[in-house]
């Protein structure tokens, strides 16, 4: 890889001009260091710098040009060379700069706040990226198949031979049915253990109970996932659907649900936890000094004021679990079907996603494409979620301050 | 808080005036108490359904798990025939590699017959081919590969150890019974008599599995062989991938947003796009690596640099908002002494505001590296699935090799037919936790150690 090791060359030539810049700035300075504007180690970083940004740009700029294609693989060993040529121009440039008057200080924050600014674009470039990617190919797919019929088809029926059948009704049946019973599960326990661990647990109760709840939170959901599939969906389907004759099958809406809701429980209780603490002591302690009970004071007071915070909280929780995956792939089921019966194995957008993507793919066929779609169409739904959850909460933040 | 009094204390009607005695309760005092007592209940009650979840998915994992750490093994005196392994007589390994496995396992079959025979077992029902299907279908090219690595052991009568069929070892641990075995096309009850005869002649033993942490991944038919060296390994390459990638930009990201962006237009939108890309689910990171990574730069599928780097944009905002939090957290007093001292902006914060939040940047960090460690389902669209037995070379060729995930790895096991795999994906699970264990009282201990109270 010729331009992994221009790389490594221009690293070596910039370690080298940092320690050429400075033993040159110590010997124009005559041996007095403070005749120098700035010190000898500025200007050691700022020819290392001149070496290393022309070079980065360069091999970015080269990089880039070949995967868009407009140079050909072959001409990487001419852009390494041109990138060190770049690199030692820099290096030549910046070691004649080197003067007692030469501001290298100011020099070396102005290049390392242009980094840093630059860090900070990549998150910009991440979001651009995804829709970028995901509207192109999404595009793609509309030329092959029709926009009607994705969205109001219901019918799932992709075919490897062509004629198709992709609407998105069914599947997005299924994540919202898995999510509204997850949330069911998950916001009145987590809600009830935030208002237990703030406003009745004592310190020590808390201390304990409160990290345990949160490992939940950190445990992988791969975990949750092979959970709901080795226990929680045969436990489910030996003791509930197969007696009341609801369902046969171990994978349902019903054990992605609740496996599901016991990962958003941590989820729920510790943005709970912060809103409830939010509010103003003045509050609780006006109400129980009219004299109700803890419990009162909670439904009456703490609660309708800590509303709407708790609203953008369950918003959060039913983002994150439209777009959760591993649980839905290995509890949910494939079927696409639309059904009330929760015992029954329904399918989500995200598990489409990973079935049509994953194995051989044809970037062409609409039955790959369609990956894209349902990926956008997650983006849009989650994006609204959070962008509403995130105002409500902080606007809510804001009240109390 | 005026809309407060629209939602007032219920009042009940049938209050009435104490009759008297402070010690005696009235109706309505007993039943506003009931239902205090209710409420702390039901918090209770709650939390103590967090845990049990948690107690319960702890446990079954365990208990499904920690079988894969344990295997049976045969250990038989085999002859190990010079005609069949080295036709040409002359111990070069080079020649000896065209011998192919199916030969050893012809040596294999005949020691574990002769074995057999002389401990002059009688089971009724027992058929030829029974005695043969003892042992997995790797250990005739585990045997391969013992004599390869020491073509000196030719012509001799060595003592091996070679694992046992997944049904039988499957027996040993309980997964397997006899009734089960009558059903089971790859194993007959007859086998697992002989087994159990054998165990107690001590040619099965059951012991301590090391290659399950160092073993490849094997095929559909011999779960007993497989293991997570290669998706350990892959899991670490990406963590390189991120810890080079995501801890760099992460920092110098949230150093200009916290300390030098002017509060504008251009910072706002960076902010709220930041929180947002926290929220964006993982599987769109898929797409995004499928799309940018894979199809538009070209690297190679189920790589862990494109694992890497997806994983690095994921866990991007995680760490720019725990770095943004410790740098928020240092008083502003020590950036006004640094500066009235004479110190430019960009020497206070290197000098004395990054070293102090370094606690909190290193905490928040060891946490994003966690939850991109156990993160799965971004991988299985850029081709991790892949079944890879094969170990990566060193970084840097290494990270372009193909290679698996720890978590991906157990998704890849439930996916087999056979059950003994469902053991196999929980000891994966079990490995990955411990080391989310250990990264995450890292991170405890950190900040317990460093933390600061201004």
């Amino acid at each position: 890889m010729p331009l992994s090791w221009s790389l490594l060359a221009a690293m070596i030539l910039a370690a080298a001009g940092f320690f050429v810049g400075r033993s040159r700035a110590y010997s124009a300075s005559g041996g007095d260091v403070r005749q120098l504007h700035s010190r000898p180690a500025y200007h050691g970083a700022n020819v290392a710098l001149a070496v290393m940004l022309p070079a980065l740009t360069v091999l970015a700029l080269a990089t880039f040009a070949r995967m868009a294609g407009v140079i050909p693989v072959e001409a990487a060993g001419v852009a390494g060379l041109v990138a060190l040529g770049a690199a030692v121009a820099g290096l030549g440039w910046a070691v004649t700069r080197v003067e007692t008057s030469f501001r290298a200080r100011s020099m070396v924050e102005r290049m390392v706040l242009g980094i840093m600014m630059f860090c900070s674009l990549i998150a910009i470039a991440t979001t651009i990226g995804i829709v970028l990617s995901l509207v192109f190919e999404t595009v793609n797919f509309f030329e092959k198949y029709s926009i009607r019929q994705f969205f109001f088809s219901t019918e799932w029926s992709p075919r490897f031979e062509g004629n198709s059948r992709l609407g998105v009704l069914p599947l997005l049946w299924g994540t919202l049915y898995v999510s509204f019973i997850a949330l069911l599960v998950a916001v009145p326990i987590g809600l009830l253990a935030a208002i237990y661990l703030s406003e009745y647990a004592g310190p020590r109760f808390r201390s304990v109970a409160k990290p345990v709840v949160e490992v939940l939170a950190g445990i992988p959901t791969i975990v949750y996932g092979l959970f709901a599939l080795v226990t929680v969906g045969p436990l489910l389907r030996d003791w509930i659907a197969q007696p009341t004759g609801l369902g046969n099958s171990a994978s349902s809406v019903m054990t992605a649900g609740l496996v599901m809701g016991i990962m958003l429980i941590p989820f729920v209780s510790s943005l709970s936890d912060d809103i409830i603490n939010a509010v103003p002591q003045s509050l609780r302690d006006g109400a129980l000094g009219l004299g109700s009970t803890p419990s009162e004071t909670v439904r009456s007071v703490v609660l309708p004021a800590a509303l709407p915070g708790i609203v953008g909280a369950i918003l959060l929780a039913a983002s994150r679990a439209i777009g959760e995956t591993m649980i839905v792939v290995l509890g949910a089921g494939a079927a696409a079907t639309i059904s009330a019966n929760p015992f029954e194995a329904m399918t989500t957008i995200t598990v489409k996603i990973v079935s049509q993507l994953t194995g051989d793919n044809d970037f062409s066929s609409p039955e790959t494409l369609v990956a894209f779609a349902l990926g956008l169409t997650l983006f849009v739904i989650t994006l609204g979620l959070n962008v509403v959850a995130l105002y409500i909460v902080r606007k809510y933040r804001e009240q109390y301050e | 808080m005026t809309d407060l009094s629209s939602n007032p204390v219920k009042a009940v009607p049938s209050a009435r005036p104490n009759s008297g005695s402070l010690y005696q309760r009235d109706t309505r005092t007993r039943r506003r108490n009931a239902a205090e007592k209710r409420f702390r209940a039901y918090g209770l009650t709650a939390i103590l359904i967090a845990v049990l979840a948690l107690a319960f998915l702890v446990t079954t994992i365990i208990r499904d798990g920690s079988g894969a750490f344990r295997q049976t093994y045969l250990s038989i005196p085999v002859a190990l025939d010079a005609e069949i392994l080295d036709p040409q007589g002359n111990r070069d390994p080079a020649q000896m590699a065209s011998v192919l496995t199916l030969s050893y396992g012809q040596v294999l079959d005949r020691a574990l017959d002769r074995a057999v025979a002389d401990l002059n077992l009688q089971i009724p029902g027992l058929q030829d081919g029974d005695v043969d299907g003892l042992v997995s279908r790797d250990a005739s090219a585990q045997l391969r590969r013992m004599v390869l690595d020491n073509p000196e052991l030719v012509g001799q009568t060595v003592d091996v150890n070679v694992l046992v069929n997944g049904r039988i070892d499957g027996y040993f641990k309980g997964r397997v019974t006899m009734q089960s075995a009558e059903r089971d096309s790859n194993v007959s009850p007859q086998q697992l008599l002989l087994a159990e005869a054998l165990r107690d002649e001590g040619l099965l033993v059951t012991r301590f599995n090391r290659e399950f942490l160092t073993n490849a991944d094997a095929s559909d038919q011999r779960p007993e062989a497989a293991g997570v060296g290669v998706a350990m390994l892959g899991s670490l390459y990406m963590m390189l991938v991120v810890l080079f990638l995501a801890v760099p930009i992460g920092v110098a990201a949230s150093i200009y947003l916290e300390e030098f962006a002017p509060k504008n237009r251009i910072t706002d939108i960076i902010e709220v796009n930041i929180s947002n890309l926290a929220a964006v689910p993982s599987i769109v990171f898929g797409i995004l690596g499928l799309a940018v990574f894979i199809n538009f730069v070209g690297l190679p599928q189920s790589a862990p640099i494109v694992g890497g780097l997806v994983l690095t944009l994921m866990t991007l905002p995680t760490i720019i908002i725990a770095t943004r939090a410790a740098l928020k957290s240092v008083p502003p007093s020590i950036r006004d002494a640094a500066l009235g001292v004479g110190a430019s902006k960009m020497q206070t914060v290197f000098h004395h505001v990054l070293p102090l939040a370094m606690p909190g940047i290193l905490t928040g960090t060891i946490i994003g590296l966690a939850q991109a460690l156990g993160e799965t389902a971004p991988l299985l669209l850029i081709g991790m699935v892949a079944f890879v037995r094969e170990f990566p070379a060193a970084p840097p060729e290494g990270l372009f090799d193909p290679a698996s995930a720890l978590p991906v790895q157990v998704y890849n096991w439930t996916q087999r037919s056979d059950p003994a795999f469902v053991e196999r994906a929980s000891g994966a699970i079990i490995v990955l936790l411990v080391f989310l264990l250990c990264m995450n009282l890292l991170a405890i201990y950190l900040r317990r150690k460093f933390e600061r109270r201004w």
